[in-house]
C-alpha cells in the first residue's frame, strides 16, 4: 500500500508516524534496559554508559562497533523479510549464512595467487551459492513433501553449525592442524575497508545496495507483486492472479538463501579473514527480529539493523566495562520483538473491527 | 401463513437505544428490536444496515456503546456469547463455526465444561434429532457432510444449550431451494413451539413468506418494526433502501432486456470429463456450446459438479479428457470472494494488479495502476476514499463490484467471456441489481456470461438457457423453473 499515488498529507502523515514509532522503540529500550539493570541489582547510570559508548558514544564505536555488526544483520534481515512476504518462515537464515561463510571460505583460500578482484567476486558468488545450496534442501522439501519449513530451517541450522565445524577440524583446517579453524585469508583478498571509518569494511555498500533493491523490486517490479500476493493470499493468487505460487516460493526461498549465504561471504573476508566454529553471534536468528521490527520491509531493514547491530555492540561494552552480562542484552531484543507484534495486533484491531473475520456489519 | 400471533405476546428479547460506533463508522444508533416469544421476527437491512452487528451484540460478541439488553423483560448483561447462551440465546453464523475435522458429536460438546462424555453427547444429538426432525449422525465428520447438514448441526449446536431465542444470520444464503424450505418449515415449527427466532435476510420473498413481524434498519437506525401483515413489499423494499430507489424502479431494471448480437460459440464442449483435485471424476461426458452474447445460467445443488464445471470454462481446471475449446481469457468470479479473488489487506489498485499478475514481466506502474483502478471505481460506482485503502474496509457490494470491474476488464483485441459463481451471494438488494445489470449489459456487449447461482430464481431472472448439472451430468433445460428445480434433485 506504499507505492500508490497518495494526498501529500497522507504522506506527510506517515513520515510523522515513522519517526514517532522510531523515538518510541529507542525509548522502550533505554527505558527497558534501566529496568532490566535495576532488577538485576547492577548500576544503571555506568551500565547505560556502556551501553552508549559501545555504541554510539564515539565515531570509532558507531563505525567498527555498531556498523561492522549491522552489515551482516542487514543480508539476514533483508533474506528474512523477503521470505516471510512471500509466506516462506524461513528461520535458516543463520545455518544459510554459515555455508555461505564455508564456501567463500574455501574458494578464497584455495585460489590463492589469483587477482584479488577475481577472487573476491567468486568468493562471494561462492557464498551466494552456498547460502542458496542450503536452502534449497528445505525448498525442496517444502516443494515436494510439503515438510514445513520451520522445522527443515531449524534443524539445517544445527546440522549447518556441525558441518562447519567438521571442515575446520577437518578438510579446511589449518595446515598445522592445531586450532580447529581455517588457514588465515590472505590480506589481498579481504575487503576494502571504508577509508576513516576503523574497521568498518565495504562489505555495508553491498548490503545497502541488496536492501535498496529488494524494497524496489517488492515495490515497483511485476515479480515482487507476485511474491507478495502469494504470500498474501496463496489461494487468491492462484485463482485470480494466475500465479504459479510454489514456483514463486520456491524462487524467493532459494533468493533468501542466497542474500543469507552472502552475510557470512562478506563476513569471512570483511571481518574475520577465516573461517572457524563461532563466526556468527546468532545473526541469522537476530535477523527475524529485526526483518519483524522492519515490518518486513527491506528498507526499514537498514534501520533496524543497525539498531540491533548498536545493541549487540553495547551489549559488548557493558559486559566488559560495567560486568553486565550481554544475555540482558538480548532479553531487551525480545521484548522489543513482542513489543511490535502486540502493537501490530493492536493496530489491526482498532482500525478494522474483526476485520479478518467478518464484515463490520450484514 | 400460520395462526396470528397477537402483538402482545411476552417479549423474548428485546434491544433498546442501541449505538455501536467503530472508528468514524457509526454502525448503530439508536438501533431498537423487539422480539416476542411464538415469532419469526425477519430482520431486514441493506449490507451494512448494522443487521449482523446488532445481532452480535445480542450474542455477546460485540460491546454496545449504549443501549439496554432484556431477555424475557428482565434487563440483562450479555458480556461474551457464553452469557448469552447461559440467557437462552442461541446464533446459527452465517459462515459456519464447526472444526471440519471433528465429528458432529465433538463439534457440538465444544464449549463445554468439565469432563466430556461422547456418549452422552451422542445421546443428545439422538434426542434432538427425534425432536426436530433433523437427521444429523453424531459420528459423522463434518467436513464431509453436505452444507445443509453442517447448518443443521450449528442449529443443534444452539438446541442443546436449551436456546429459547435464535439468531439465524443469512441461514438460506448457502442452501439449495429445497434445503431453504426445509429449514425455514423447521424455524416456523421451532416459534410455533414458543420459541423466538430472528432471521437476518436480504430476501424479501423469503421474510415475507415465513417472519410474523419484521424490523428494518437502515444505517444503523431502526426505520420500521411491523407486524408482517401490516407491510406490503414495496413498504419494505423503500423502508430499507430509502427514497432513492424504490420497488418500481427495482422492477424495471430487473425487465428481461436480452440480446443476440451473437457470433460464433465462445465455448465448446465436447465429451468433457473433469474430476476434482481429490481425483474424483464430477463432471462425465459433457457435451454443450455456449455462444457470445448470451447468459447461460449454471443451475445445480451443491457437489453435483457445477463447481468443476465452472472452473474448467475458466481456465482454472484442466479436463481429465475431451475437448474443451475456450477463449484465452476468461474472467472469472468465484464464490469465495475473499478465498479465491482478492487479497484483503491490499490496495483497490493491486487487487487489479491481481489480474494477470502471474504472466506480467517487468515493471509495474502504480501510478498508471491507480488511475486505471479508479476509472473502473468510477465506471462500476465503487465506493471507496481512493485506489490506496485496502479493499477490506469496503462492503461486501463494493468489493464484489470492483471484482467484476477487474474481470470484465478486456482488451478490445480479446474474446469476452466472464464466469460468474454465485455473484450476489451476502450482497443487498441495490447491489444485487447493479451485479445484475453488469451482467446483462456484459452480454449485450458481446461477452459470453456463464452464470451459476445456488438462487435458481436468480438464474432464471438472467439466463437466456440454462444447463443443469446433476449426479456429474449435464442437461439442457427450457426456462421452467418447476421443470428446472426437479431436473436439479434428479426428480425428472
Amino acid at each position: 500500500m506504499r507505492h500508490e499515488k497518495r494526498p501529500r498529507a497522507v504522506w506527510r502523515d506517515s513520515i510523522v508516524r515513522e519517526l514517532a514509532q522510531a523515538v518510541i522503540v529507542l525509548v522502550a529500550i533505554v527505558g527497558t534496559t534501566a529496568l532490566l539493570l535495576a532488577v538485576g541489582g547492577y548500576a544503571v547510570d555506568s551500565g547505560l554508559a556502556a551501553l552508549w559508548r559501545g555504541s554510539l558514544g564515539s565515531w570509532y564505536a558507531f563505525t567498527s562497533a555498531t556498523l561492522v555488526r549491522a552489515i551482516p544483520l542487514l543480508f539476514t534481515g533483508v533474506a528474512v523479510a523477503v521470505a516471510f512476504r512471500a509466506g516462506v518462515l524461513n528461520i535458516g537464515a543463520e545455518g544459510q549464512l554459515l555455508a555461505g561463510a564455508a564456501a567463500a571460505a574455501a574458494v578464497a583460500i584455495s585460489l590463492n595467487g589469483f587477482p584479488a578482484v577475481i577472487v573476491v567476486l567468486l568468493a562471494l558468488a561462492a557464498s551466494a551459492m552456498g547460502g542458496l545450496a542450503w536452502a534449497s534442501i528445505a525448498a525442496y522439501l517444502r516443494s515436494r513433501f510439503a515438510v514445513l519449513e520451520v522445522i527443515s530451517t531449524i534443524m539445517l541450522n544445527f546440522v549447518a553449525l556441525h558441518g562447519v565445524s567438521y571442515l575446520v577440524r577437518g578438510p579446511l583446517q589449518e595446515p598445522t592442524h592445531i586450532y580447529p579453524q581455517s588457514s588465515t585469508i590472505n590480506d589481498a583478498f579481504h575487503l576494502p575497508r571504508v577509508v576513516g571509518a576503523g574497521r568498518l569494511h565495504s562489505g555495508l555498500l553491498l548490503a545497502l545496495g541488496v536492501s535498496i533493491v529488494a524494497g524496489w523490486v517488492l515495490r515497483r517490479t511485476a515479480a515482487g507483486f507476485r511474491l507478495i500476493a502469494a504470500g498474501e493470499s496463496p489461494s487468491a493468487a492462484t485463482s485470480a492472479g494466475r500465479i504459479d505460487v510454489m514456483a514463486t516460493t520456491t524462487l524467493t526461498f532459494l533468493a533468501s538463501g542466497a542474500l543469507a549465504g552472502l552475510a557470512g561471504g562478506v563476513e569471512v573476508l570483511g571481518v574475520t579473514f577465516a573461517l572457524y566454529e563461532n563466526i556468527s553471534p546468532g545473526y541469522g536468528y537476530t535477523a527475524i527480529a529485526v526483518a519483524l521490527l522492519a515490518r518486513l520491509d527491506p528498507w526499514r531493514v537498514v534501520a533496524t539493523a543497525v539498531l540491533f547491530g548498536g545493541l549487540e555492540a553495547g551489549a559488548g561494552a557493558m559486559q566488559r566495562d560495567a560486568g553486565v552480562p550481554s544475555t540482558l542484552v538480548t532479553v531487551i531484543e525480545a521484548a522489543l520483538i513482542l513489543a511490535v507484534v502486540a502493537v501490530g495486533a493492536l493496530r489491526r484491531r482498532s482500525s478494522f473491527p474483526d476485520a479478518a473475520a467478518t464484515p463490520i456489519a450484514a | 401463513m400460520t395462526s396470528p400471533h397477537s402483538h402482545d405476546a411476552p417479549l423474548a428479547l428485546a434491544l433498546r437505544g442501541i449505538d455501536k460506533r467503530y472508528g468514524n463508522v457509526q454502525a448503530l444508533s439508536a438501533a431498537t428490536l423487539e422480539v416476542r416469544s411464538g415469532t419469526v421476527h425477519a430482520l431486514l437491512g441493506e449490507n451494512g444496515a448494522g443487521k449482523s452487528t446488532l445481532m452480535r451484540i445480542a450474542y455477546g460478541l460485540e460491546r454496545a456503546d449504549a443501549g439496554s439488553l432484556f431477555i424475557r423483560n428482565d434487563r440483562v448483561r450479555v458480556t461474551s456469547p457464553a452469557d448469552a447462551i447461559a440467557s437462552g440465546i442461541g446464533m446459527v453464523h452465517q459462515h459456519f463455526t464447526l472444526v471440519p475435522t471433528m465429528t458432529v458429536a465433538e463439534n457440538i460438546a465444544l464449549g463445554g465444561r468439565g469432563r466430556l462424555d461422547l456418549a452422552d453427547v451422542a445421546r443428545r444429538v439422538a434426542e434432538l434429532s427425534t425432536s426436530t426432525g433433523f437427521a444429523l449422525d453424531p459420528a459423522a465428520r463434518v467436513e464431509t457432510l453436505p452444507v445443509g447438514a453442517q447448518q443443521r448441526v450449528e442449529i443443534a449446536k444452539a438446541l442443546v444449550h436449551a436456546a429459547r431465542i435464535l439468531i439465524l444470520d443469512e441461514p438460506t444464503a448457502v442452501l439449495a431451494p429445497a434445503e431453504s424450505t426445509e429449514l425455514l418449515r423447521w424455524v416456523r415449527a421451532y416459534a410455533d413451539a414458543g420459541n423466538a427466532a430472528v432471521l437476518i435476510t436480504h430476501k424479501l420473498p423469503e421474510a415475507l413468506g415465513v417472519a410474523d413481524e419484521v424490523t428494518v434498519l437502515r444505517r444503523g437506525r431502526t426505520v420500521l418494526a411491523a407486524r408482517r401483515d401490516d407491510v406490503t413489499p414495496d413498504a419494505l423494499t423503500s423502508a430499507m433502501i430509502g427514497e432513492e430507489l424504490t420497488g418500481a424502479k427495482l422492477r424495471s431494471s430487473d425487465e428481461h432486456q436480452r440480446s443476440r448480437s451473437a457470433s460464433g460459440p465462445a465455448f465448446r464442449a465436447k465429451g468433457l470429463t473433469l474430476s476434482d483435485a481429490a481425483g474424483v471424476v464430477r463432471l462425465r461426458d459433457a457435451t454443450f456450446e455456449i455462444t457470445a452474447g448470451e447468459i447461460v445460467g449454471i443451475a445445480a445443488v451443491e457437489g453435483s459438479g457445477q463447481r468443476e464445471l465452472l472452473r474448467a470454462l475458466a481456465g482454472r481446471l484442466a479436463p481429465v479428457s475431451g475437448t474443451l475449446d475456450r477463449p484465452s481469457i476468461v474472467g472469472f468470479v468465484p464464490e469465495d470472494r475473499h478465498h479465491d479473488a482478492v487479497l484483503l489487506n491490499r490496495s483497490l489498485a493491486e487487487n487489479v494488479a491481481l489480474r494477470g499478475a502471474g504472466a506480467r514481466r517487468g515493471m509495474i506502474d502504480w501510478d498508471a495502476m491507480s488511475a486505471r483502478t479508479e476509472r473502473l471505481m468510477a465506471e462500476y460506482d465503487v465506493r471507496a476514499e481512493g485506489a490506496h485503502v485496502p479493499i477490506r474496509t469496503l462492503s461486501g457490494g463494493n468489493q464484489q463490484k470492483l471484482v467484476l470491474a477487474r474481470e470484465l476488464e478486456l482488451d478490445s483485441s480479446s474474446e469476452r467471456a466472464l464466469v460468474v459463481e454465485n455473484p450476489t451471494r451476502g450482497l443487498d438488494v441495490r447491489a444485487t441489481a447493479e451485479v445484475h445489470a453488469r451482467l446483462r449489459s456484459a452480454a449485450h456487449d458481446g461477452a459470453a456470461v456463464v452464470l451459476y447461482s445456488s438462487d435458481i430464481d436468480e438464474v432464471l431472472l438472467l439466463a437466456t438457457r440454462v444447463i443443469v448439472v446433476f449426479e456429474r451430468s449435464v442437461r439442457e433445460l427450457p426456462l421452467d423453473r418447476e421443470r428446472i428445480g426437479q431436473a436439479m434433485v434428479g426428480a425428472a
